[in-house]
């Protein structure tokens, strides 16, 4: 008897002959197991990245903020860029864990653990460059409205700015929240069949005394479900907000209605490639091949394709109202400042262009979006891409803009921009590493769940039941 | 709390243990607990337990949250220290949105994980009885509270006729208390480690 019927046309979410048992065996064994020297050369490279950014943001904090090239016009550069990229980063997670669980797509259980695991450390990332970009870093509380001996002087909340506070932080401890209570039955299982002491004790802390109860598992299920329905939005809010930073403003090139479901759209895109170059590294160090298929794979590049492609019709609505709204300073910017080629940034647009409008075309090709080496390669392209996204917009608009007595020389970073840059890649994978060893990457109990509906072995019996007659059928099944 | 009298039901396919639950309800048992190694949809309501109301927590802690953004807000702007911003009205509330919606799903959420783990018993250094190790793995565990009169030789075959793969009497606290679990048994082998 099944209590689940999955068409035999699926494609399998599970390959290979499994049980339970096997389930548990193949997702903890990274746990068990003593790290590989790849593991320990990739740990230590992240380590050593960090510790390049603690020094450069260490020169930042002492000398100040002129440690950066920023100037009177460029106000923002690489920070806020950065910033901006890492938390797109980190709404692929979020829509992967909570939409698609929504949605009720079963391809989620596979990659969601280790995409929601993206998401706290992009937004971790994310956090440092506004925060350390305020110059007097130990006043950063000022951001916070407390009743404080300044009048009391409360904070803005008609600012983008102060939301982008809230947003940023409401995400990241909601993300964090809805991680940590799936992760809690995973730890469970890691803690009994754990066979050294020390592991026993710690992930005994870690699980909070979970015993499986199915009374604990109805709430938790109902736990999921109302979470996923508040990161939802949350998380389309949380890009929104941040894109009116820029959409509020009157700068031309930022002041435009489309930004909100253009950013969301874009911050997807980039956060499905960097769950992509991490799962094409994961299933292949820990042999996860047959929890994250080609099947995960597959659906990924579809998203990428799809998030591209409005953002590429984003681009072009730009470009139109650009010119239609006959407005000269829009014009300027957008056609001779971002789509001229011989511009001081045109380089920059077109790097744009290419990475993530015209490139991802090849995923229209099932052979493509089915190639580990290609997906692997376009997922760096679009990272790079959006990279420069948000590089054009807030660049190619600050450079030149009303007065031309305050057009700004040419901006490069000093290396301690790009040290504090590379320190969160440095942190990112530092936690990522860690992440991968000492935390169940796959969901073991959501994978047992859809484990007899979708795994590969299972559905061979569903195949019998759709061969059988239908009289065969009910005679089997009905109840006389 | 006090020790209690169980016995132990272990079953490795939850098709076997759907209508074992209903068997063993029928003859008037009491189930104490089904443990399982992920959710089993359905087994609440084999096992007669009623609709969470988790949900209807959440959604008073959202609304709390909702109330909590635009009074304070709205006191500050325009009781406490009202700001002219561009001579724009004190009261603005469709720019006060983002942040009530913001604290609308902190509310919610930080409030749901408490109760979730308040409700479970849920927390650090916690410790409860485990009737079987492998219930996180792969075995459905049922667990039933013995009364003076239960004949437990009878319950365990009873059991097992309707498919039990393993059967025990434990003695067991069922509460929680602080506790560690690096004193349990160990129940499976040590084994080599490989590299990953």
């Amino acid at each position: 008897m099944h209590l689940k019927y999955e068409s035999q046309l699926r494609e399998p979410l599970v390959y290979g002959e499994k049980n339970y048992h096997q389930v548990t065996e193949d997702i903890v064994r990274p746990i068990e197991a003593k790290p590989s020297r790849l593991w320990y050369i990739g740990f230590y490279i992240s380590v050593a990245l960090l510790l390049f950014g603690v020094y450069s943001v260490y020169r930042e904090v002492t000398y100040g903020i002129g440690q950066w090239n920023l100037n009177k016009t460029i106000g923002w550069g690489w920070d806020i860029t950065n910033f901006v990229w890492w938390v797109g980063i980190g709404h692929a997670g979020t829509l992967i864990s909570a939409i698609l669980l929504l949605f009720r797509q079963g391809w989620r259980t596979g990659v969601n653990r280790a995409a929601e695991a993206m998401t706290i450390f992009a937004v971790m990332c994310a956090g440092q460059f506004p925060i350390f970009h305020m110059g007097r870093v130990w006043m950063a509380f000022f951001v916070l409205p407390y009743p404080n001996t300044r009048g009391p002087l409360w904070v803005n909340f008609n600012s983008p700015l102060l939301w982008d506070v809230f947003a940023i932080s409401t995400y990241f401890t909601v993300s964090l929240l809805f991680w940590y209570s799936g992760l809690i039955p995973d730890f469970a299982t890691v803690r009994d069949r754990a066979f050294t002491k020390l592991r026993k004790r710690l992930y005994g802390i870690a699980s909070f005394g979970w015993t499986g109860s199915t009374k604990h598992w109805q709430r938790h299920e109902s736990l999921s479900l109302v979470l996923a329905g508040l990161s939802t939005p949350l998380v389309l809010s949380v890009h929104t907000i941040v894109s009116f930073d820029f959409a509020t403003s009157v700068i031309p090139g930022w002041h435009t209605t489309i930004f909100p479901p253009y950013f969301v759209a874009g911050a997807i895109f980039s956060g499905f490639a960097m769950v992509q170059t991490l799962m094409v590294i994961v299933r292949k160090v820990f042999g996860m091949q047959d929890y994250i298929t080609m099947g995960h794979i597959e659906a990924m590049n579809k998203v990428i394709v799809l998030t591209g492609s409005i953002v590429g019709v984003a681009y072009l609505t730009e470009l139109f109202m650009g010119w239609y709204s006959q407005n000269k300073y829009e014009g300027y910017t957008f056609w001779y400042s971002r789509a001229y080629l011989f511009s001081p940034y045109g380089w920059s647009y077109w790097g744009m262009m290419a990475c993530n409008v015209l490139s991802p075309q090849i995923f229209w090709f099932r052979k493509m979006r089915r190639n580990l080496f290609v997906t692997f390669f376009m997922s760096i392209i679009v990272n790079i891409g959006m990279w420069f996204e948000r590089f054009v917009i807030i660049v190619t608009s600050l450079y030149r803009d009303y007065l031309p007595s305050s057009w700004s020389v040419y901006y490069s970073p000093s290396i301690w921009e790009i040290g504090f840059y590379a320190g969160t890649f440095g942190l990112f994978f530092t936690c990522f590493f860690l992440f991968a060893k000492y935390f169940p990457v796959i969901a073991i109990a959501e994978i047992k769940y859809v484990l007899k509906t979708s795994g590969e072995s299972y559905k061979d019996n569903m195949s019998n039941i759709e061969e059988q007659k239908l009289e065969e059928f009910v005679h089997a099944n009905a109840h006389h | 709390m006090a020790k209690k009298k169980f016995v132990v039901g272990c079953f490795d396919d939850e098709a076997v243990l759907f209508p074992a639950v209903k068997k063993v309800r029928t003859s008037g048992y009491k189930i104490h607990d089904v443990y399982t190694p992920f959710a089993v949809h359905g087994l609440d309501h084999a096992l007669g337990l009623r609709e969470t109301s988790l949900h209807t927590a959440g959604f008073i802690y959202g609304i709390t949250g909702t109330t909590t953004a635009l009074s304070c807000i709205s006191w500050i702007f325009t009781r406490d220290w009202p700001l002219n911003i561009g001579g724009k009205p004190h009261f603005a509330l469709p720019a006060w949105v983002p942040i009530m919606f913001e604290l609308t799903v902190l509310f919610a959420a930080v409030g749901m994980v408490l109760t979730f783990c308040y409700l479970c018993q849920l927390a650090p250094f916690v410790k409860k009885h485990h009737f079987h190790a492998r219930a996180t793995d792969d075995l459905f565990v049922m667990v039933i509270e013995c009364t003076d009169k239960t004949n437990t030789e009878d319950l365990q075959a009873f059991l097992r006729s309707n498919g039990a793969v393993e059967t025990n009497v434990q003695v067991a606290e069922d509460g929680w208390w602080l506790g560690r679990y690096d004193k349990d048994e160990m129940p499976f082998e040590t084994k080599e480690t490989v590299a990953a």
